[in-house]
């Protein structure tokens, strides 16, 4: 699909050299990764604008381009009658970005000027690799025990430790394993984020849980015992009498486990909820009859 | 001092085509630090994401002193946002769908 790269730098087709560069350089302002952390979309729409500073601020590149751009499928012809040569007085900070975001330009750049000319890599100038970004989907039962994963980044098997307790949303960062570095230069660094899904059963808030437990309406009336699930395995509770409805209790040490804090967890809170009896039978029914008739005598005290 | 995770100053800016005296102005604003040992100047590796980041932002974007400070400053102000923002939706997640 052709590409419009004056539209993208909002520049007339007669733009001069100074025109363009400093069309270039107020969106690089706008759009630029540095100014906008996390920002996929203006990430995308910077790598359009880069593509279109590196053909227009050119002159051997702005030229093919305005010949065949349109046609860009016949740019071939083009290869055939001029070797072409990459410039070396393009700005080795324009050099630098190219290499960055190499592999990120569009079909259209590829087929209208080829892959990057091994002969501007040579340069002796250390460069540091790409950094990289990835999300890793766990589950809450994941998130609960430190663990081993082995990701695939490019290709390449990464095994990495989850620690217990990684927040939903959290990024850590694994040193020297994003893009490679240039002439000796480090490597770019593996940034992850932790995408913690919701569990059916539990709610977390930092290192509490929270859950909800039904309750039979007799042990909430009487008291007693019920057995409920943690993440830990089951807990027997004790349940006391005229327990209320939504009445909140807190399970100390039976929640989420603290980051990087071997040994401590956070707390599980249980609210609990009082099923009513249904399908009464005639008995319980009476039953119920005659405790409602308590019920004014205790409530005229 | 071990100089095992220090870079020269001279040789990051020999590789950037920089001027030694931006890497000054930068630790006069307070926003690099800047190690001297035997009278050599050196920069610790744990600044370099963020020196390089400087170093855009001032020869790409045609950003002056003044706002590099200020953007430094004000790309902290997003992130620490962003920190908030994923601490509300894990809160948020409590009432939803349970």
């Amino acid at each position: 699909m052709f590409i419009d790269y004056y539209k993208i730098l909002g520049v007339d087709k007669n733009a001069t050299p100074g025109e363009i560069k400093s069309a270039y350089r107020k969106l690089a302002r706008k759009l630029h990764p540095d100014l906008n952390p996390n920002d996929k979309d203006a990430k995308r729409k910077f790598q359009e604008v880069n593509e279109a500073n590196e053909v227009l601020s050119d002159p051997e590149k702005r030229k093919k381009y305005d010949q065949y751009g349109e046609n860009w499928k016949h740019a071939d012809e083009y290869k055939n009658t001029q070797q072409y040569q990459e410039q070396t007085s393009a700005s080795q900070r324009q050099r630098y970005q190219r290499v960055q975001d190499e592999g990120e330009f569009s079909d259209f750049f590829e087929s209208l000027f080829g892959g990057f000319n091994d002969a501007s890599r040579s340069r002796q100038v250390k460069f540091r690799g790409e950094d990289y970004n990835a999300e890793l989907h766990l589950e809450l039962d994941d998130a609960y025990e430190t663990h081993q994963r082995t990701l695939n980044v490019n290709n390449k098997k990464i095994r990495i430790t989850v620690p217990a307790g990684i927040e939903n949303g959290q990024t850590i960062k694994i040193a020297g394993h994003g893009g490679q570095g240039m002439n000796g230069g480090p490597n770019g660094d593996l940034y992850i984020t932790f995408i913690i899904a919701n569990h059916p059963h539990f709610r977390r808030l930092g290192n509490d849980l929270y859950a909800t437990a039904d309750l039979d309406l007799y042990t909430a009336v009487l008291g007693g015992e019920m057995t409920i699930n943690t993440l830990d395995g089951k807990v027997k509770l004790k349940v006391k009498p005229e327990t209320q409805n939504g009445s909140k209790i807190k399970l100390k040490g039976k929640g989420f486990p603290v980051y990087k804090s071997k040994g401590q967890f956070g707390d599980l809170y249980v609210t609990y909820w009082i099923r009513i009896p249904t399908d009464l039978t005639e008995r319980e029914k009476e039953l119920f009859y005659e405790l409602s008739k308590s019920q004014p005598k205790k409530s005229a005290k | 001092m071990n100089k095992g995770n220090m870079i020269p100053a001279n040789e990051f800016c020999a590789s950037h085509h920089i001027e030694i005296s931006f890497i000054n102005s930068l630790q006069d604003a307070g926003l690099i630090e800047v190690t001297v040992i035997k009278e050599a100047e050196y920069i610790h590796e744990s600044q370099l994401n963020e020196l390089e980041k400087m170093v855009r932002l001032y020869y790409e974007m045609d950003i002056n002193l003044e706002g590099i400070e200020t953007v430094i400053h004000l790309l902290q102000r997003i992130i620490n946002m962003q920190d908030e923002i994923t601490l509300l939706k894990n809160r948020l997640r409590l009432y939803e769908g349970f």
